[in-house]
């Protein structure tokens, strides 16, 4: 019964909340890209871009804000580049992605090695404190769930309503997911079907991009090489997951993140008797298993992975 | 007045032209990055010419380093000749070097001629085995096969961790995390003195053209082909689309297993959960910059090997970060991306 008991502690929420927030990132991001119809396989790299730049402009001096802000710029980067190749130029979104994730995670460690080349052990810098709110931070259990959480975790959290608000609520919204389904209607209006696909992708890169800050500025305060390890293919799976929608990438990055926190304290409970890397494969494995689970009513936006160019029909 | 006007068809040269500007593009382009580092950007790339092919040992090791890109780029280039995104070639790798390991070293004696190809047969099933999970879940599920061969990928290298520090770890490694040696009678044969390039070489080359004989001259390769270009044009036709699909994902899966099988049985001796790195991914890389066809699957292998190399050796010499390498394949694979664009088009001057 001591594992159950597991699942009624406030540190154990806590953890799943911080564990959820790159994710809830990296999904809002993905789902942003998709909507407009380009699946954005640079996921994996741009979280490493995010996770290199953000913490490197924080190292140089900058405030912590400014290094989110350069984080997000740099995945935006990384995303143009996806754009220009996938949108105008049509080219395939699968091989562009793989090409976008080489390239931005290269990148970034290259200039981490040299602008640091003989570390031993990574530099370290002041990282994002848990914010206090009177009065919700002090609510039993909710406070320190939801309300003793770094900044970032709060923006994640507003994010998805702010996506949820402009995709269904605004003409903008209408246009972008108008263009994932049906980029002729959206020509007819007289809109440019590569600029709002375009507009996504860099927008949706730069969300990813925070992701990957989140991991060196909140979760821990260092850029470690591999740290990101399949966060980014993971983000993948939880859109199809999600359904798309913002609501639901909440709830699935919640989800992924309950279970991975459990995982690691299960490991503490019962490892004696199995290897920890038998704990450490499940997050993959559950990833796996959601996708196949959904995949068969998976309502994929129609124009996906279909580049569109002018005066088509 | 210029003009862009497409192509019905592409020829040869121009691919071929298209590829090679693809390669020196990207020469160009990480150009940036070296000069920022300090170094100058000529002297970086003789360094790299140098340390890759300036002597019959720098020769050698970037042919020894080609061996597993060759084969994980046949890998690559089948699976995406059917539109069957295989990015799972880092994980399959592994799966075949596991699997050879747990036959080759020790576990079966037998004589060498017996022993090698029970260890190449192994490791092509462990990887072909690996893929089977990807493709039925595509085909009965439509589960994106990209998602779940690249979350795979993680999964099989912890399971290699695990066995390496569990069951398989060798009791003589003084506590490292490494397998028990691969037998001499299990180990793929040298093939010069005073070089690491061994048999797998061999295996590489004949199935590069094994697989090129394959695609253009049976009708597996014809079917292959029709799944890529339209799977409902040829469902409709009459070519078996599913059992098409399971083929190619067996035979990729195979062919990254074996380039496991060769780095642990010709090359390391051993396994560890650092055998590759990052082989299944450029091979990726090594397939696109092949125009996806088998026999260029082998130029663009030793291209790769050779950044690869030369660019350890440069890097030892002048301190510019090694990951430059990993720069020059991503920056590769973007240009030869666009190469294929342009030549899609032709540039037409004057009034059409």
């Amino acid at each position: 019964m001591e594992v159950l008991d597991i699942l009624l502690t406030v540190n154990f929420w806590a953890a799943s909340v911080r564990i959820a927030t790159p994710m809830i990132f990296g999904v809002l991001g993905a789902l942003v890209c998709e909507r407009a119809g380009v699946l954005n396989l640079g996921i994996e790299g741009i979280f490493t871009a995010g996770a290199m730049a953000g913490w490197m402009a924080v190292w140089a001096g900058a405030d912590l804000w400014t290094g989110v802000a350069v984080a997000a710029a740099a995945g935006g980067l990384f995303g143009l580049i996806h754009a220009i190749l996938t949108v105008p130029l049509g080219l395939s979104q699968h091989v562009s992605g793989i090409g976008v994730t080489l390239l931005a995670s290269s990148l970034s460690y290259f200039i981490y090695r040299t602008a640091l080349p003989d570390v031993t052990t990574p530099p370290r810098i002041a990282p994002f404190r848990p914010v206090d709110i009177p009065v919700l931070s002090d609510l039993p259990f909710i406070g320190p769930v939801l309300f003793q959480q770094t900044p970032l975790t709060l923006l994640a959290f507003v994010l998805v309503g702010v996506v949820a608000f402009v995709l269904y609520r605004t003409p903008l919204g209408l246009a972008i997911r108008a263009v994932g389904d049906n980029p002729a209607s959206v020509e007819a209006q007289g809109l440019s079907v590569h600029a709002l696909r375009m507009g996504a992708v860099v927008a949706g890169s730069g969300l990813m991009a925070m992701g990957g800050a989140f991991l060196t500025m909140s979760a821990f305060d260092a850029f470690f090489f591999g740290m990101v390890n399949g966060r980014g293919w993971i983000c993948i799976a939880l859109t199809v997951f999600a359904s798309w929608r913002p609501g639901k990438a909440l709830l699935g990055a919640l989800l992924f993140g309950a279970f991975d926190a459990f995982q690691v304290r299960l490991q503490t409970e019962v490892g004696a008797f199995l290897p920890s890397q038998v704990f450490l494969m499940l997050p993959y494995l559950l990833s796996i298993a959601a996708l196949v689970a959904v995949a068969r009513k998976a309502d994929y936006p129609r124009a996906m992975l279909t580049p569109w160019f002018k005066g088509q029909r | 007045m210029i003009r862009l006007e497409a192509r019905q068809s592409v020829p040869g040269w121009l691919r071929l032209a298209a590829t090679a500007g693809a390669g020196v593009a990207a020469l160009v382009l990480v150009a940036i990055p070296i000069a920022a580092a300090g170094v100058g950007v000529l002297d970086a790339y003789a360094l790299m010419a140098k340390g890759a092919f300036g002597s019959v040992f720098a020769a050698s090791e970037t042919l020894t380093r080609a061996t597993p890109l060759i084969l994980t780029g046949l890998a690559a280039a089948v699976a995406f000749r059917a539109k069957l995104w295989n990015i799972g070639g880092e994980g399959q790798l592994y799966a075949g070097a596991l699997a050879a390991v747990a036959v080759g070293s020790g576990a079966i004696s037998a004589p060498a001629a017996v022993m090698v190809p029970m260890v190449l047969v192994a490791g092509a099933l462990a990887g072909a085995l690996l893929m089977i999970g990807p493709a039925l879940m595509k085909l009965r599920f439509g589960a994106d096969e990209v998602v779940t061969t690249l979350l795979l990928n993680f999964v099989v290298l912890l399971f290699v961790q695990m066995m390496l520090e569990g069951p398989m770890k060798d009791p003589m490694g003084l506590g490292w995390p490494q397998s028990m040696p691969v037998t001499d009678e299990a180990s793929l044969p040298r093939l010069m003195a005073r070089t690491r390039l061994h048999a797998g070489l061999i295996i590489g080359l004949v199935l590069a053209v094994a697989v090129a004989i394959l695609m253009r001259r049976t009708v597996w390769g014809f079917e292959i082909r029709a799944v890529g270009e339209n799977a409902a044009a040829a469902r409709y036709a009459g070519v078996p689309v599913t059992a098409t699909m399971v083929r190619v994902a067996l035979i990729s899966g195979a062919l990254a297993g074996l380039a496991g099988v060769g780095e642990v049985a010709g090359l390391k001796g051993y396994l560890t959960s650092d055998l590759s790195p990052g082989f299944g991914y450029a091979g990726i890389v090594v397939a696109m910059l092949a125009g996806l066809s088998p026999l260029g699957v082998i130029a663009a292998a030793i291209f790769i090997a050779g950044v690869f190399v030369g660019a350890d050796s440069m890097s030892r010499a002048t301190g510019v970060s090694n990951y430059l390498a990993d720069l020059v394949v991503a920056t590769s694979l973007l240009c030869v991306l666009v190469g294929g664009f342009l030549t899609r088009f032709r540039i037409r001057l004057g009034r059409g």
